[in-house]
């Protein structure tokens, strides 16, 4: 299946936009990656191995932790798999540089 | 350096008046250029924090998809975001820093004061993880 990489990860994934692996399911897929891309690993997850709680995970529209099955959800060559940092913020407590 | 047309930087200022006095938000695709980041479109997104919209802004993952499926099918990336400040400086909060996440992206900044749109910074995420990260100063070409 197809893992999309978000831009700012891609340079620890040779600089890739999307990377193949073969996966039965969706925690596969992550792990094939980051063995192939060990560097994404520390982005990826926490030192315990949970993912980071900024890093969303979708199998195709769907966010993985809303699957019943979460991690451990089918997938099939078809599927793709996107990462996508959180992107959030606001103004309070602004201070100058 | 951020490279942007004269009405895609209208268009995310514009975006700012439209909502006031809640932040807006939205993605900038485009491409790196030589160290450039260069806008090519600029899309809209919602800002899904009804608890506090007037000081927070966050961008549904959901929304980012077709954006960055977009991007790729026309040879472009996610190449940054904007938001607005309704009645605060165009400048980089705590906030900003601790929720950004998009490293060597960039991240524009507009002001509304009184609902009109004031000045516009961009900044860039810099450093290699968590750890390191920080905003540095960018400039916006407008042409």
């Amino acid at each position: 299946m197809k893992v999309n990489i978000p831009t700012p990860l891609r340079q620890y994934a040779e600089k890739r936009d999307a990377v193949d692996v073969p996966a039965k399911t969706v925690g596969e897929a992550l792990s094939e990656l980051v063995a192939r891309h060990p560097d994404l690993r520390k982005h990826l997850y926490t030192s315990d191995g949970k993912l980071r709680s900024f890093v969303n995970v979708y199998l195709n529209d769907e966010d993985v932790r809303y699957l019943a099955d979460k991690e451990a959800t089918i997938v099939s060559d078809n599927d793709s798999l996107s990462i996508v940092p959180s992107i959030a913020g606001g103004s309070t407590h602004w201070r100058c540089k | 350096m951020l490279k942007i047309s004269q009405p895609d930087y209208a268009a995310l200022r514009k975006h700012g008046e439209e909502t006031y006095p809640h932040e807006c938000c939205g993605v900038l695709l485009g491409k790196m250029d030589d160290g450039v980041r260069v806008v090519k479109e600029t899309v809209r997104c919602g800002n899904t924090r009804s608890d506090s919209p007037e000081n927070r802004y966050n961008i549904d993952p959901q929304e980012l998809i077709p954006a960055q499926r977009k991007a790729r099918e026309q040879g472009m990336d996610i190449i940054g975001f904007y938001h607005s400040h309704p009645d605060h400086p165009a400048r980089w909060s705590n906030t900003d820093l601790q929720e950004a996440h998009w490293f060597a992206c960039s991240y524009v900044i507009t002001s509304v004061e009184m609902g009109i749109a004031s000045r516009t910074h961009s900044f860039v995420l810099a450093g290699v993880g968590e750890e390191d990260k920080r905003f540095e100063d960018e400039n916006i070409e407008v042409a």
